[in-house]
């Protein structure tokens, strides 16, 4: 490609925005058209709908986005008012919120005639997707992919998992009326392989220092590796991407604006409604985040059915402790961390309840601080800037002293 | 009259004190297995000639656990990890740790990482428990299970020895089903503590043992004539509801449990194990036929028409809704339980507990004034 071409591209990241957007357009269309559209998981083998051409959306990327967007505390308080306790999953609080609603400024998505709930991400899920099923009377499909102890997953799961998801295609068939395809089964594999390693490989230039990203970008682009990633489009944004970081990497460039002095790991779902108030004190310490557990979060790599189902069953939050530790530890390891941020992250159980035993082991292995801040993906009630600007401010400090002991 | 509080007395006893049971277990040369929420094959444990014990927490102060869990987990877990870790449990050989929520799935990864000298087995049920590839994923769980258990014991699990157990834990479950029935009747025998106790106590007790000595207090039960009840009669639901405090205020209220829906209570005791030949199958068909659990997917939300079913076959007036403080599948449960206790005209209220909790005040006011409902 010349360089003329390369300008004239549009950047990776304005395409992803718009892959994001188009996909719930998508649904729009497919609802106007008097098509069935269900609400998804974002854990669910996304294979299953894009294969029978079926569009779905995503509540939890809807609720994050409410919540960047400001709507947070409204369609929490609107699910209390419901009758939902505040200590539940500020995502589940503002979709029951919104199923009941209909509407919400920040992000209007179709309302549902069927869901598609996979609990590799936790078991409020379940019960979530229970409710709007029994309030809005709708068929619910569940893909249970049982949380394991073992480091890794057997063959008895991989069967039950199997059974679940053939099972899957066939009440999704009789729901919306669409075919399975072999042909495009095997298609839509290939381009969500194709996106996974893209995902990944953009993912893999944090290694760099300094890391041609601002690491928070990731957690943008993430909402493409959710919603589309088994669409051609999906594949070349995010080859697009890995080429920009390439190129970045060259030029001696990044999105990441100022001297990057230090480099951690962001442990835990972004606090959405906090975006500016938990990157800027970053950027003012130099600090730039170079490692998430999100890019093997939905880099689901398979060469073929069982290892599909194994991959689907390796999301960070369907692992045990060993391997929810070694996932942090690898990556840090292996793109240079100094030091590590963790989210305590009130509305999330399943992720905050082993993080003191992966944060111990993750400062053991690799010998780094850590501090944790408390927050919360989507209800803004819960974070406190003055706490987490003391912790980074407090995190800066170690790891500069560090630096200056190492010299 | 006297025969019957005295043998009230010992249940209250065991249930009070269950260190005491564990101790006289240990010392006559048992080894007993712990046996966490929700569910557990108790039945395997007794045929690999261990003795289940079930341990659900306590009311204790939690220090050493918030090392492991943040604030916001239910006392449940923080609590039962706290005597793990503190060596109140050092005399369990094992405990077995079901993942059926995710505070659950923490509780037994924080265990395996802290309490290196008890081991920890996984109970891993399918969600979608009720297909076939759920069943047979269930029962080869269960075989694992029962391997890990033999070994721990030194005596293997047979298949006979496993079909003995599961129809002694039906005998078992059938007696409690009906000194549930029983405790109804009577609630000028039985207050609500003493329903209690009589139930929690079966979890550190031989099985045939806790059947035989509740069969003779449903006997001097009846005894007994059934005296009108000039109280509210209750439906309580939730996952535990054994707090002496709480209970204490219940009885002050003259409220009378007329059935449960509590998972540590009648959850354990409304489903027998189906018969099949293959005991493991059988087992997890008795999960399969399972209904109305918060931790058990529930999709048309059958636990709110059981709730009011049994109330209304009861005759209960109103409901108690006991919130475990930080028990998620009980919150999203609680607003479509609502609706549904408020379209049958049933009163609900709504009452949180925590093991941890000191002062029952609130609960006191929330339920006198549900009293006042009720008249």
């Amino acid at each position: 490609m010349t360089e003329q071409n390369q300008a004239e591209r549009v950047p990776a990241k304005i395409l992803l925005r718009e892959i994001a957007a188009n996909a719930y357009q998508k649904a729009w269309d497919a609802k106007n058209r008097g098509e069935k559209v269900g609400w998804c998981a974002s854990n669910f083998p996304q294979e299953i709908a894009e294969t029978l051409g079926v569009a779905v959306v995503y509540p939890e990327n809807q609720a994050a986005a409410i919540a960047a967007k400001g709507g947070g505390l409204r369609m929490c308080e609107h699910a209390e008012g419901m009758g939902y306790s505040n200590d539940m999953c500020a995502y589940s609080r503002i979709s029951l919120a919104y199923a009941d609603t209909t509407v919400a400024e920040e992000m209007d998505m179709p309302q549902p005639d069927f869901l598609l709930c996979c609990n590799n991400i936790c078991n409020c899920m379940i019960k979530w997707y229970e409710n709007i099923a029994h309030d809005l009377n709708i068929p619910m499909i569940l893909i249970d992919i049982p949380y394991k102890n073992d480091y890794e997953t057997d063959d008895d799961t991989v069967e039950y998992v199997k059974v679940q998801f053939d099972q899957a295609f066939k009440d999704l068939e009789k729901i919306t009326g669409k075919k399975f395809s072999e042909e495009r089964f095997k298609e839509v594999c290939a381009v969500s392989q194709r996106s996974a390693k893209a995902w990944l490989k953009a993912a893999e230039y944090c290694q760099y220092e300094p890391s041609p990203l601002n690491g928070f970008d990731l957690f943008n682009h993430m909402a493409v590796a959710v919603c589309a990633r088994g669409t051609i489009e999906a594949a070349e944004a995010f080859e697009q991407l890995a080429e920009e970081f390439e190129q970045a990497v060259k030029d001696g460039t990044s999105t990441y604006k100022g001297e990057q002095k230090f480099r951690i790991l962001f442990e835990g779902i972004a606090c959405w409604p906090y975006l500016r108030a938990t990157s800027t004190p970053l950027k003012e310490n130099g600090i730039n985040v170079v490692a998430t557990v999100y890019a093997t979060a939905f880099g689901v790599i398979y060469n073929n059915t069982a290892e599909m189902m194994r991959a689907y069953s390796y999301v960070p939050n369907c692992v045990s402790v060993e391997r929810a530790a070694d996932m942090r530890i690898d990556v840090g390891r292996q793109n240079k961390i100094d030091g590590a941020v963790i989210h305590t992250n009130r509305s999330c159980k399943l992720w905050s309840g082993i993080m003191p035993e992966v944060e111990r082991r993750l400062r053991d292995e690799l010998k780094i601080p850590t501090v944790t801040f408390d927050g919360d993906q989507a209800d803004p009630r819960v974070f406190s800037e003055a706490q987490y600007n003391t912790r980074i401010q407090a995190l800066a400090e170690v790891m500069a002293a560090n630096k200056e002991a190492a010299k | 009259m006297s025969s019957l509080n005295e043998k009230l007395a010992v249940l209250e006893s065991v249930a009070a004190k269950p260190a005491q049971q564990l101790e006289a277990f240990v010392a006559q040369g048992k080894k007993v297995i712990g046996c966490l929420p929700v569910y557990c094959p108790e039945e395997i444990v007794q045929a690999a000639g261990m003795v289940p014990f079930a341990i659900w927490g306590a009311e204790m102060e939690i220090s050493s656990a918030k090392q492991y869990f943040p604030p916001f987990f239910c006392s449940i877990a923080q609590t039962s990890l706290e005597m793990g870790l503190s060596g109140r449990l050092d005399k369990l050989s094992a405990v077995l740790i079901p993942v059926l929520c995710d505070t659950l799935k923490c509780l037994g990864q924080n265990w395996k990482a802290g309490v290196k000298n008890i081991p920890f087995i996984p109970v891993i049920h399918p969600q979608n428990r009720k297909i076939e590839a759920g069943v047979v994923f269930l029962s080869k769980q269960y075989q694992k299970i029962a391997a890990e258990l033999g070994k721990i014991s030194g005596q293997e699990v047979t298949e006979a020895a496993l079909q003995k157990a599961i129809e002694d834990f039906n005998k078992h479950r059938a007696v409690m089903r009906e000194f549930s029935e029983i405790a109804a009747q009577y609630p000028d025998l039985i207050s609500p503590l003493q329903r209690n106790a009589v139930i929690k106590s079966g979890g550190f007790m031989d099985k045939n043992e806790h059947a035989k000595l509740v069969s003779e207090i449903i006997a001097e039960c009846k005894k007994q004539p059934v005296k009108p009840w000039s109280g509210h009669k209750v439906l309580v639901t939730g996952i535990i509801a054994d707090s002496p405090a709480l209970l204490k205020i219940l009885a002050d209220n003259k409220f009378a449990i007329v059935a449960d829906e509590v998972a540590q209570e009648s959850r354990q005791f409304r489903t027998d194990v189906p018969h099949d030949a293959d005991p493991y199958r059988a087992l997890a068909l008795q999960i399969a036929n399972m209904e109305g659990c918060s931790v058990l997917y529930d999709p048309e939300k059958k636990r709110a028409s059981l709730i009011v079913d049994l109330a209304k076959k009861h005759g209960a007036k109103g409901v108690i809704y006991v919130q475990t403080k930080f028990c998620d599948p009980e919150e999203f449960d609680y607003p479509v339980i609502k609706k549904a206790a408020d379209k049958a005209g049933l009163p609900l209220v709504n009452i949180e507990v925590d093991q941890q909790m000191r002062s029952y005040e609130q609960a006191r006011t929330a339920l006198q004034t549900f009293a006042d409902v009720l008249a």
